[in-house]
């Protein structure tokens, strides 16, 4: 029975289709150019007496291939959800009616829009198969934690509240990072009179080790992470050389952040005793106790206290921090009132900003809570401290526009958040320019001075990954792991491996845990979905994978190195090693193959390539060209199914493919377009670059890389290059889409129709 | 020991405390956050030496001569723009006030100044009839400067002041003694007792 190939056509009348478009020419078309079994028309398809009609011919066997002819493929999803067979659809109504005027002259060519896609419906549907998941699939309950700050005990504690087991590893001896040393904690929910919380870590300690789902490695790394999703198996090592091993589904790897090494700064006196950092000041508050905070040098009361902001950040000089870490204020603000506290009002507490930054609703309270207290704010830019005899920090009044000083007991800096990562996977190898070189060092020689060859600098790392694409989570920027962080928060780049915490930006506690909470859900997602074969964000839910006709493949290694999740390995035979469940099935490899082995059940070179070559080619004297567009499903094809509802009008020349990702556009539809007679080709995708939003990270910066080589083919074709054009197109662009597609059928207009129309 | 010196003495590096202390408002002063609101929708910003960001950030930089020194406060018109648009809610007008009057009271304030004579002879005009004699006040403008540049004054203006005349807003006859209220006595032990009230207080401070 499933061999047998049963084409279905169901076609919608309704939303004015009906009176738009001839639905007897339509029927024809299916079951006669479409090859469907029969054409059904209904005038209410969505409705329930119109899905009872396909449900019941599919139990009764008369399909087992749908074709609906109705609204585009975003609409109407929980009405036309038949899972048992392969589903396609043609986009009549925000495709063809909703972008045609409704007059007379535009008849022809509307019908004519129309047939296509039920001829393209009908071929795709042909070469589609139902997906049924590889079989491969684990479900493991059990999550790797890596980090026991308060991000890891958070997200441990989150995971293990939600019934699933945990393994929490930490490289020190003691749970609580960072968190553990603070005197106290910014308030969560201020008021313009807010003093700093209590900490509360030892509490959240204490749950994590009581847990009877949690499992606390200290002391502990990893030295290897293998598997994927669902059954990673981890290799945990300890201290004590007594290693083991751990099966687990997830990782949330919370890693945290180092400080900034202050000595990188020696304008700030940073090597004077007391010249401090915000941490060193957490462990002067914690030994004082209820008492004055004393200064390190000498056991003195402090009486007078400058906090300098924002130093060795968000800086463009070289070795220090181009970034901000965005809570160093309210950091700044709760350790001034540990003076107003305890060393008493009259303690001169100044802090000396120049963009002071106290997010969120809390921040801005105490913000308040501080100039309440009698803290001094001054905008300044501190160019230095002198450090002989008293402590003077020089500095420029941005209002007063002045240069001037402020002398005090003790100077805190306030330097930025590093995040804790591993080495990055796509990290490009420094340069280092040999002949500049040699000439630094005989500078240096001449000098008397030390020479130091500049050297990479080596990270460990995290997880050790038995990845082809590295050992670690890809970075963004600035050494953070993180994804898109407004379309796609916590998603990396590796499938079920998601970071947390100031890993992902610089964070405080409080945003920390919110962070981690996320993480976990997430990674619970994640791992339930691996135990069901089902593909994770932004396909969730998917059943379909890469099929890989081994015999075809020529070992070119495209697909490995091109997947952007890492998840093709190769094998001792050096052939690419499908993990499925680490795939996010974008399809970036099917578009890579320049063999053409890699598809997917549901969505291959031949459900595309078909549908490209069964649009109807009207010949070269008819002046009605053809306008093949290949636009993104995440993005370009909702913002033209957006012009749709605008009514926003578009050439009827076009015929538009959705595609998974621009990544999978394999050149062989563009061949096989141009060699069919297609005038013009227009792609589009996401934004790439360092403010992407491809959703699949590299895939569309892939397919502009690959279509910026294809000028050369078209022009060994005769073809003038601007026949095919890439476009970068975000969702909002719903004026700009369709006049791409204009902009094309002008272009084509001018250069004159394609000359391999037969 | 003078009553500025006395103040200096007493609060000596902290000009922010004294303000905060003995200036009208001024424990606003601390909660500005520097956002340049008011310095932008001040309509005589430009005119002043100062805006109130700046008097706001020199005072908590200690420059207490420059402030109470400045002509910046006495220029204010009281328009109300920077209280209406502050995003802290600062009363700027009445912080502005209130450092003009401190800064009178300690014999600081700029002597030369026009809006200072004229806040005085608004004052001492009020005060001798419990109400504004509108023609006196207007005639001891005219005639700040001396006799001759007042005539002058007046005559260059003859047109305005018929017109004035002929449509009622100005009673010629108020040069006269002019009309005041039922019980100026009264009024004038009100506010003596309130400004002796004031006085104590800030004598007391400087101690």
């Amino acid at each position: 029975m499933a061999d047998e190939i049963k084409i279905g056509a169901y076609l919608c009348t309704g939303c004015g289709i009906g009176e738009r478009l001839d639905a007897g020419q339509m029927e024809t078309t299916a079951t006669r150019d479409g090859k469907a079994k029969y054409c059904k028309t209904h005038e209410f398809l969505c409705s329930r007496a119109g899905v009872e009609m396909i449900q019941k011919d599919i139990d009764d066997g008369e399909t087992n291939h749908v074709v609906i002819a109705a609204c585009s493929r975003r609409a109407k999803n929980d009405a036309f959800r038949f899972p048992t067979v392969a589903l396609s659809r043609a986009n009549l109504r925000e495709g063809v009616i909703w972008i045609r005027p409704n007059d007379d002259e535009s008849q022809e060519t509307t019908q004519e829009m129309a047939d296509d896609y039920i001829r393209m419906a009908c071929a795709e549907s042909k070469h589609m198969k139902v997906p049924q998941g590889s079989g491969e699939q684990q479900l493991n309950k059990t999550m790797l934690v890596v980090g026991g700050g308060i991000t890891g005990m958070t997200t441990a504690l989150e995971t293990a509240k939600a019934g699933y087991k945990v393994e929490l590893v930490e490289k020190t001896g003691a749970l609580g990072g960072w968190a553990a040393t603070y005197s106290k904690r910014i308030p969560v929910k201020a008021n313009a009179n807010a003093m700093p919380m209590d900490n509360d870590i030892d509490a959240i300690i204490a749950a994590v080790s009581e847990h009877a789902n949690i499992n606390v490695h200290l002391n502990a790394t990893i030295a290897k992470t293998e598997g994927a999703p669902g059954r990673f198996k981890i290799e945990i090592a300890t201290e004590s050389g007594t290693g083991n091993t751990v099966e687990v589904g997830a990782i949330v790897q919370a890693t945290g952040f180092s400080m900034y090494d202050p000595a990188k700064l020696p304008q700030f006196s940073s090597s004077n005793a007391d010249v401090v950092t915000n941490m060193e000041l957490e462990a002067l508050a914690k030994a004082a106790g209820d008492g004055p905070i004393k200064r390190p040098s000498d056991g003195k009361e402090v009486s007078s206290v400058v906090f300098v902001q924002n130093v060795g950040q968000n800086s463009r000089e070289e070795g220090q921090l181009q970034y901000h870490s965005g809570i160093g204020d309210l950091v700044s603000i709760k350790q001034a009132l540990y003076f107003k506290a305890n060393n008493g009002d009259d303690c001169d507490t100044t802090i000396l900003f120049n963009n002071l930054r106290t997010p969120g609703a809390a921040g801005e309270d105490f913000y308040r809570s501080g100039q309440n207290h009698g803290v001094t704010f001054r905008k300044g830019i501190a160019s230095g401290v002198d450090a002989g005899g008293s402590l003077k920090v020089n500095f420029k009044d941005m209002i007063l526009d002045e240069d001037t000083s402020l002398e005090a007991d003790l100077v805190v800096l306030d330097v930025g958040m590093v995040p804790n990562s591993g080495p990055d996977p796509y990290a490009v190898p420094m340069e280092i320019d040999e002949d500049a070189e040699a000439q630094n060092k005989a500078d240096a020689e001449a000098a008397g001075t030390e020479y130091n060859r500049p050297v990479e600098i080596e990270v460990d790392s995290i997880l050790n990954l038995d990845y082809r694409q590295g050992t670690d989570l890809p970075q963004l920027k600035y050494g953070f792991t993180d994804s898109h962080f407004i379309c796609f928060p916590y998603e990396t780049r590796r499938t079920a491996i998601y970071a947390a915490g100031p890993l992902r930006r610089p964070m405080d506690i409080h945003q920390a845990r919110e962070d981690a909470t996320g993480a976990a859900m997430k990674a619970i997602q994640a791992l339930e979905n691996a135990g069901k074969g089902r593909a994770a964000h932004p396909r969730s839910g998917d059943l379909s994978y890469p099929l890989f006709r081994k015999e075809g493949c020529t070992q070119c290694k495209r697909c490995t190195v091109e997947c952007p999740f890492g998840a093709i390995n190769e094998d001792e035979k050096r052939y690419p090693q499908f993990n499925e469940s680490r795939c996010r099935r974008c399809g970036t490899c099917m578009g890579a193959c320049p063999v053409r082995v890699i598809s997917f059940e549901n969505y291959s070179v031949d459900t595309v390539g078909q549908q490209i070559k069964n649009v109807d080619m009207p010949d070269e004297f008819d002046e009605k060209p053809r306008i093949l567009v290949l636009a993104c499903e995440n993005d370009a094809y909702p913002a033209l199914d957006m012009a749709g509802q605008n009514r926003i009008n578009y050439s009827a020349f076009a015929r538009i493919i959705p595609v998974r990702c621009l990544g999978s556009v394999n050149t062989i539809w563009l061949t096989d377009a141009l060699n069919s007679g297609y005038d013009g080709i227009v792609l589009m995708g996401c934004s790439k670059g360092d403010d992407y939003q491809c959703h699949f990270v590299k895939g569309s910066e892939m397919a502009h890389y690959r279509m910026g080589k294809i000028a050369d083919t078209l022009q060994t074709l005769n073809l003038e290059p601007e026949r095919v054009a890439t476009y970068e197109v975000a969702i909002t662009d719903i004026q700009r889409a369709p006049q791409l597609i204009n902009d094309m059928a002008a272009t084509i207009e001018q250069i004159g129709m394609s000359p391999f129309k037969f | 020991m003078s009553l500025n010196n006395a103040l200096v003495e007493k609060y000596r590096n902290n000009f922010l405390k004294e303000v905060q202390d003995n200036v009208e408002e001024g424990d606003w002063v601390k909660m500005c956050m520097q956002c340049g609101v008011c310095a932008g929708s001040c309509p005589l910003g430009d005119a002043w030496e100062h805006t109130p960001q700046k008097i706001f950030m020199m005072i908590r930089a200690n420059k207490r001569d420059e402030v109470l020194t400045s002509e910046s406060m006495w220029m204010c018109t009281s328009c109300y723009n920077c209280v209406v648009r502050c995003p802290r809610e600062l009363p700027i007008t009445h912080i502005m006030h209130g450092l003009a009057t401190y800064a009178k009271k300690l014999g600081l304030a700029p002597k030369h100044n026009p809006t200072q004579w004229f806040s005085e002879q608004f004052w001492n005009n009020m005060l001798k009839k419990g109400r504004v004699n509108e023609l006196k006040l207007g005639l001891s403008i005219y005639f700040k400067d001396g006799f001759a540049s007042g005539v002058k004054e007046a005559m260059a203006h003859q047109k305005l002041g018929m017109n004035m005349m002929k449509a009622k807003r100005m009673a010629p006859m108020e040069f006269f003694g002019g009309h005041g209220i039922k019980d100026i006595g009264g009024l004038q032990k009100i506010i003596k007792k309130a400004q002796d009230i004031e006085a104590e207080r800030l004598e007391a401070n400087a101690k």
